[in-house]
């Protein structure tokens, strides 16, 4: 047989149909749904009197609109047209009768963190959703995808999609981390390096040393970015760690089937002769802390850099850049660490699972804000509870953090939670697009050690240098 | 849906890389729980200041651009998210073809679900066509899809490729749920035989 790399093998087991071109019809095993882009999928269904063909692989959680605000119980909290699309989501998971948390459910999060917390995500699976942080589930060694809202109705009515292959690239990150850089920093160095259109056509395999000493939580936050390269979808294979994750939650399976899924599971990695279209390798220690500081997840520097001028770039990239140090507000030749910080978000589907948390309440701890506001907002209402438990949400308070309920929240403020204009926010989500925390707001994209200590000195800041 | 056989129009330049979907579609606007009515919004942060008045240097505000059906934009353009609202506010204003050197993934599959050509070219065919669109409304860019053709209005033609199976549907206008329909004994075979081999899913 020749040999497969680990997208090739979790692909060729899902093909159910290949018509002579290579167009594919591929079988999802889990679909994920929200709020947001499913309501014109399910009038679909119902306008062609169409079921959802497999409502026990279907899971909706509304994430994206709702408050996070303590009161978020009480529906004036949400705006008319945010009410009506949760209330959507909450008639059509009842109608079609697929898996549902609603907002009053402990279970409920952010669509990306309940998925693996509820064992719906396992290795070797399809998973999509409609929404690009779908990548996220990589994690797992599952292939997962973000997708539009016509596919949404595609796999609600057919449980497939119609795909073609995609190409492999590699991204190996060699040897150990430096203290103080974390699966962020990972991450977006390796956008920094490859650009956001290098990862276009390709499903990422990351692997090396560096990603296998990385823990779940870690790896979930490597993979959700894969889509801020450009890849389709970003595959970490799995092993002991993964294994021991999903072993007893909710919906992994047990006992016998447990042994028997993982049989299977062990197979899944790349060949050691596998073909690869593109390999791109980075030293684990050439990783530093970093921050961006423009408008695209590529303008990635480290902390100890200075912010840069136009004419550092070429083509196209020349007037992106001056019209992103236009819309940041920033003067070439600055340092970073001298950018003075309003707002800190910690959260999203990037950084707001419980290892996230415990990063920031490290840095945190006995220290008292420095910026105007500051939120934690926990990626699901477990992740909320468990962080209470260890003492973290006392921390964050103590601090001067809002303690908030799961939800998006400030990652693309579709909810009150907002930037407002010329605000500068260090954020552990994933886009620093114009306009994405709020009109004008300025974001810059942070681990969460890195939030925490802008939080702490009221200016982007090493956070090694709080260690 | 509708289908694209051939289309000459008014193309309008925007040469800004990484155009994401933030731009096409702010947020604000994907609380819709209908497909129509976002033209109205399409690059709205782009197109009006805060008060709603018309941002006059934006090229859609340009009477020469206002009736636009082409777009052609500099490079990766509708990265970020999945948000079908990007191509649906695209479509809506009356767009129904993009030009760039490359598009994000699923922006451009999303395209196709709605009868917009995404159309990817070499960087200095791009560059002549962005030259055409910025001559105004009197150079209309013919786009056609059988023959995979640009011309520009001065008569310059560029070849583009295009997926064999999307090309077929967007001109025949085809639903890809009702295509895969007749397939669905293929989908029921693998059902059963996954259910076999990976019960636990």
């Amino acid at each position: 047989m020749s040999p497969k790399t680990l997208y090739d093998k979790i692909w060729d087991a899902h093909v159910a149909h290949e018509a002579d071109d290579g167009t594919c019809l591929l079988y999802i095993d889990r679909h994920l749904v929200h709020e947001v882009t499913s309501p014109q999928a399910f009038e679909g269904l119902r306008m062609a009197n169409r079921p959802v063909r497999a409502p026990d692989k279907t899971i909706a959680v509304p994430d994206h609109n709702v408050p996070t605000t303590l009161d978020r119980a009480n529906a004036a909290t949400m705006t008319e047209d945010s009410r009506v699309q949760v209330e959507a989501l909450d008639k059509n998971a009842k109608d079609f009768g697929i898996h549902y948390y609603p907002v009053s459910d402990v279970r409920q999060g952010i669509v990306h963190i309940v998925g693996p917390e509820q064992g719906w995500t396992l290795p070797g699976m399809t998973v999509v959703c409609g929404d690009s942080h779908t990548a996220t589930h990589g994690a797992f060694g599952a292939l997962a995808h973000g997708i539009g809202t016509s596919e949404v109705e595609h796999v609600l009515a057919t449980q497939t999609l119609i795909q073609k292959k995609s190409k492999n690239m590699k991204v190996e990150i060699t040897g150990k981390l430096r203290p103080g850089v974390t699966a962020k920093d990972i991450t977006l160095s390796v956008i920094g390096e490859t650009g956001t259109a290098g990862g276009t056509g390709y499903v990422i395999e990351y692997c090396g040393e560096a990603i296998r000493d990385l823990s779940m939580e870690g790896r979930m936050t490597v993979c959700n970015m894969a889509i801020e390269g450009g890849a389709r979808a970003g595959l970490i294979a799995p092993d002991e760690k993964t294994f021991e994750y999903v072993k007893g939650r909710p919906h992994a399976p047990k006992g016998a089937q447990f042994e028997a899924a993982l049989a299977w599971w062990k197979t899944l990695y790349s060949d050691d002769d596998a073909q690869w279209d593109k390999v791109i390798t980075i030293k684990g220690e050439d990783i530093a802390p970093v921050v961006t500081w423009g408008t695209s997840p590529e303008d990635v520097l480290p902390i100890t850099a200075t912010v840069p001028s136009a004419d550092d770039f070429e083509g196209g990239k020349v007037g992106a850049a001056q019209r992103s140090l236009d819309y940041m507000g920033l003067t070439p030749g600055t340092p970073l660490s001298e950018i003075e910080i309003d707002t800190v978000f910690i959260g999203s589907c990037t950084n707001g699972r419980i290892e996230d948390l415990r990063a920031a309440a490290e840095i945190l701890k006995g220290k008292k804000v420095a910026v105007k506001r500051a939120m934690v907002v926990p990626g699901s209402g477990l992740v909320r509870a468990q962080a209470e438990e260890e003492g973290l949400a006392d921390i964050f308070k103590e601090a001067g953090f809002e303690w908030r309920l799961a939800g998006c929240s400030m990652c693309l403020a579709m909810n009150p939670d907002q930037l407002s204009e010329g605000e500068r926010c260090a954020s552990t989500s994933n886009r620093n697009f114009e306009g994405r925390q709020g009109y004008k707001g300025r974001t810059h994209l942070v681990s969460p050690g890195m939030a925490a200590a802008a939080a702490i000195t009221g200016k982007l800041t090493d956070v090694r240098d709080l260690m | 849906m509708d289908k694209f056989e051939t289309l000459t129009g008014i193309a309008a330049p925007m040469p800004l890389v990484n155009i994401d979907t933030d731009m096409i579609i702010p947020k604000q606007f994907l609380k819709t729980i209908k497909r129509s009515g976002l033209g109205a919004n399409l690059f709205d942060e782009m197109r009006f200041d805060r008060s709603g008045n018309e941002i006059p240097d934006f090229v859609l505000n340009q009477d020469a651009y206002r009736s636009a059906e082409i777009l052609v934009a500099g490079d990766n353009f509708g990265c970020g998210s999945s948000r079908e609202h990007a191509p649906w506010a695209i479509k809506d204003f009356g767009i129904r073809c993009v030009i760039s050197t490359s598009f994000a993934d699923i922006f451009y599959n999303n395209c196709f679900k709605n009868g917009i050509l995404p159309i990817a070219l070499p960087a200095d065919a791009v560059e002549v066509l962005m030259k055409d669109a910025e001559k105004g409304a009197n150079a209309r860019m013919t786009v056609d899809l059988e023959n995979q053709t640009v011309t520009t209005s001065d008569g310059e033609s560029f070849s583009f490729e295009v997926d064999a199976f999307k090309k077929h549907c967007l001109m025949e206008g085809l639903d890809d749920i009702g295509l895969t329909m007749e397939k669905v004994s293929s989908i029921d075979t693998y059902e059963a035989q996954a259910a076999q081999a990976r019960p636990w899913v």
